[in-house]
């Protein structure tokens, strides 16, 4: 039976929906011009130069910087909670998986909005901090919320794939090393850990992306003082209507991104394609 | 003994970190006090104005508007792509999945701007139309995805069975292959749902005239600062999809229990 045909009508759409925007946005990287007519523009590398001057830079280092330090907290927090589920039986596993997953099912925008009701200067925190005969700390629109918010909302991205490759772990092999004297220890470093390892690589990326290329975390917990790449491009598009810059700067997100993958999938021994579902 | 309440204590604070902020926004939206440190007794008044709020209740309308169309139109076609997708050889077939994958992997903001770029070169005006045409686009890959597991699963000489039982194409594919992937179809579906549901930054970049839905509203609310307004509609969110929750999770169990457990 010839079944192909049943996917043109997506084909077209892909490639109006996904194929010719990116090359839209690869064009208005590299011309200048104004106004609408796209034939007008010329070819010009001015906002690649523009980006690649200090204060830009400084911007693009900070993201990369905020993005990597939560990526890291999500892996030292997430590592030992998916290997302690992981050891439940069944039953009790699926229950604290799911409740896991609640959170996540919360608008994104509301789950980050929860945090200004906690950090405010008049927040919960600051209230109990100060009931118990302490200054009040200084923690919302800083860098400290803008982390605290990343990894609030992609802690369950690390702990899923991590979960899932230590229950699919096969239990022998943990059964075998035991056998052969290696201690509890000895154990997770030589094979539980470096069989977890495609979940590990799995969560990183899934957290690192999100993370660098996020605006609203930095926009509502951040306030003005925190500007990362995606409130650059967000503001070009958005307010200043200089699309040229704000595409030569979606080029290098989409560049650092392919970059991390690249690093990560090296890594990445055991590929399996359909590895990364909506976690 | 101390490992083990050491392991307790830590499950017992992660799970405090995730639900802290909920439960508190779940509290404080029956506050009767608009400052965040103190309680000024039970009061609904919120959840009053809340339905009172003609931009809120507008804004809830487009999203489920939008859920549902985008859903349903985003399941049809990735239906029939991944039966396509399934059906391709070599080089096509990566081809096409390989862009498949692009949305899904791209950052959602430069899936958003790029967007924006198309509709003003085919000079659309951003409304509600841009946003449903977005929200279809970031779907489909999600519904192909969770459709072709289900394909790999089937066995192949199934429809060319019931052919050969004198079935045409067409009626084998509407009785032997769609009923052997529906879960696959309606994981899709569900999935494109709630990720419509959820959408803010490609909503936010591609819709204009005032439109919004329930993410941006929220958003602009959000940036204005504290508004207990936003504290009740997160519950009643929070609420109905637990309850949603629950009757999937029931579902599948009753499956389980049918499927001669």
């Amino acid at each position: 039976m010839n079944m192909k045909k049943t996917a043109y009508p997506y084909v077209i759409w892909m490639i109006i929906f996904t194929v010719v925007p990116l090359l839209l946005v690869m064009y208005y990287a590299f011309t200048t011009g104004d106004g609408l007519e796209l034939s007008s523009f010329e070819f010009s590398l001015d906002s690649f130069k523009r980006f690649f001057t200090p204060i830009y830079m400084k911007v693009l280092l900070r993201s990369i910087q905020l993005a990597f330090i939560s990526t890291i907290a999500c892996l030292v927090l997430g590592y030992p909670i998916a290997y302690i589920i992981s050891k439940e039986k069944p039953r009790k596993r699926n229950t604290m998986i799911l409740m896991f997953v609640i959170p996540m099912w919360m608008n994104f925008l509301l789950r980050t909005y929860a945090w200004l009701t906690l950090l405010g200067k008049n927040g919960l925190i600051n209230y109990i901090v100060t009931k118990l005969g302490f200054q009040p700390l200084n923690i919302i629109y800083n860098d400290t919320a803008v982390l605290l918010g990343m990894v609030y909302n992609f802690l369950p991205f690390m702990v899923l794939p991590i979960f899932s490759t230590l229950t699919k772990m096969d239990k022998g092999l943990i059964e075998a090393s035991e056998d052969l004297g290696a201690n509890k220890l000895t154990t997770f470093m030589k094979v539980v850990f470096p069989l977890s390892l495609p979940g590990v690589i799995t969560g990183i990326t899934m957290v690192f992306i999100p993370a660098v290329s996020t605006f609203v975390i930095s926009n509502l917990l951040g306030g003005n003082k925190t500007n990362l790449i995606g409130n650059l491009v967000e503001q070009q598009f958005r307010y200043t209507g200089d699309w040229h810059f704000g595409s030569s700067m979606s080029i290098i997100l989409m560049v650092l991104i392919l970059i991390t993958m690249g690093l990560t999938s090296k890594f990445d021994k055991e590929k399996d394609g359909g590895g990364r579902g909506l976690w | 003994m101390v490992k083990k309440f050491m392991k307790k204590a830590y499950t017992f604070l992660i799970f405090l970190f995730l639900y802290a902020p909920i439960i508190v926004l779940v509290a404080f939206s029956f506050n009767n006090s608009k400052s965040r440190g103190v309680w000024g007794g039970f009061t609904l008044k919120w959840y009053i104005e809340l339905f009172k709020d003609a931009e809120i209740l507008r804004a809830l309308y487009n999203t489920i508007l939008i859920a549902v169309l985008s859903s349903i139109i985003s399941t049809i076609i990735g239906t029939f792509a991944a039966l396509g997708i399934y059906n391709m050889h070599g080089i096509r077939k990566s081809i096409v999945l390989n862009l498949n994958y692009l949305p899904v992997l791209n950052p959602d903001i430069v899936t958003a701007v790029s967007l924006m770029a198309l509709y003003r070169f085919l000079r659309l005006e951003l409304g509600l139309t841009t946003m449903l045409l977005s929200h279809i686009t970031f779907s489909i890959p999600y519904v192909i995805l969770s459709i072709l597991p289900k394909l790999k699963q089937m066995n192949k000489h199934l429809a060319e069975a019931a052919m050969d039982l004198g079935a045409t194409p067409f009626y084998a594919l509407r009785k032997v292959i769609i009923p052997e992937i529906m879960p696959g179809i309606i994981t899709g579906g569900l999935l494109a749902f709630t990720l419509s549901i959820d959408d803010f930054v490609i909503s936010f970049f591609n819709t204009g005239h005032g439109i919004s839905n329930l993410s941006i509203t929220i958003f602009s609310m959000a940036r204005r600062g504290i508004n207990p307004v936003i504290n009740a509609l997160s519950t009643l969110m929070f609420l109905s999809l637990l309850i949603l929750l629950l009757i999937i999770n029931k579902r599948t169990d009753n499956n389980l229990q049918d499927g001669g457990f």
